[in-house]
């Protein structure tokens, strides 16, 4: 109830509204993707659930065969960041690639074409 | 027969020259033959001297590392039409004479992909440190792409028409020695392997990559796959 709210549930509530609220911002602005930012809703209120309810994390570590309801969201969250953590660099090795073709295409444009004959040489 | 070879070269300053000085010696028997320099965004005068050779040099605004510089050489040789590139590095480690060898199996179409290994050469040692790691890198490659090499680090490679056309280089730094056997699997290039002669110098080797490198070209690798 938040009447019994503990001062750490209500400074976890604020941030997590927050949140949300950046979440539904950047959709607007097209910077998250619909999916993205359903992704993220969704995370973040499972989260406000928790914070207001502790004793529904704890039924669904019941429910997985886990003892306590930190416990999942611990687990859930080191699986959370590994895959993140994880995209984040596939994300980054696709904009490596995409400076790398962009300084490429400006080397061959300075490239003096006279240099070798590009006429196809008759066999 | 249209000849290129790629020169990929970062902060070579003290040996550009002399290593271009040696190509063309080595490769005066072979008309229609095109050197290009790719200097990836020396910070030196590598850029300068290479220049003063007369050779084709091209120049990396943003540094890009060896794969970065080696997929360059290799849409220059697609833009131009060449039949077939050769790379070699720019600091001295590889004798140019070797050139020759390389490009037999391409002119016999007896291969597609030509690799100059130091392992098989009878001349020359390699440091203890860089027989494990290449021994590793081997296994690596066996492992993630299927095709075994005897040197999968060098960077004394020959390359046809068909794997110019066919070898599109995704990584940017060193792991691209591995990545180029993905595509010799994916398009099912014939692969051949000369012995070459090995030399290392205290230069080369202060230039070359160091072994705690193993372990990023590791991760790029498998990464390189989820792409």
């Amino acid at each position: 109830m938040i009447t019994s709210l503990q001062p750490i549930q209500i400074i976890l509530l604020i941030f997590l509204f927050f949140a949300i609220s950046r979440v539904y911002l950047q959709a607007q602005k097209g910077t998250l993707s619909w999916g993205e930012g359903m992704f993220w809703t969704s995370l973040f209120t499972i989260a406000v659930v928790g914070v207001i309810d502790p004793g529904f994390t704890t039924y669904l570590a019941q429910q997985l065969g886990i003892g306590r309801g930190a416990d999942i969201v611990l687990y859930f969250s080191i699986v959370l960041l590994f895959y993140l953590i994880f995209r984040t660099n596939v994300y980054l090795e696709d904009l490596r690639h995409d400076i790398t073709q962009l300084v490429r295409e400006i080397a061959l444009l300075k490239d003096d074409s006279n240099h070798p004959p590009t006429k196809k040489k008759t066999k | 027969m249209k000849l290129l070879i790629v020169v990929p070269a970062f902060n070579e300053a003290p040996v550009i020259v002399q290593t271009i000085k040696e190509i063309q010696i080595a490769t005066s028997s072979l008309p229609h033959t095109y050197i290009l320099v790719i200097d990836d965004c020396s910070r030196d005068n590598t850029y300068q001297l290479a220049q003063s050779t007369k050779v084709q040099v091209l120049r990396h605004v943003i540094n890009r590392g060896l794969g970065g510089a080696l997929g360059t050489g290799l849409a220059y040789a697609r833009k131009h039409d060449f039949d077939y590139l050769i790379t070699i590095d720019a600091d001295g480690q590889h004798d140019p004479q070797d050139i020759h060898k390389l490009l037999l199996p391409l002119t016999k179409n007896r291969a597609d992909v030509v690799i100059g290994s130091r392992t098989i050469s009878t001349k020359g040692k390699i440091p203890l440190d860089r027989v494990i790691l290449n021994y590793l890198s081997n296994l690596f490659t066996r492992i993630m792409y299927g095709v075994y090499s005897t040197d999968s680090q060098s960077g004394f490679r020959a390359f046809n028409r068909q794997a110019i056309h066919h070898i599109t280089i995704k990584t940017q730094r060193m792991e691209v020695s591995s990545e180029i056997f993905s595509d010799i699997k994916t398009h099912q290039l014939r692969l051949a392997e000369r012995p070459i002669k090995v030399i290392y110098t205290d230069y080369s080797r202060a230039k070359g990559q160091p072994n705690s490198n193993a372990i990023s070209i590791i991760i790029k690798s498998i990464l390189r796959l989820f792409r």
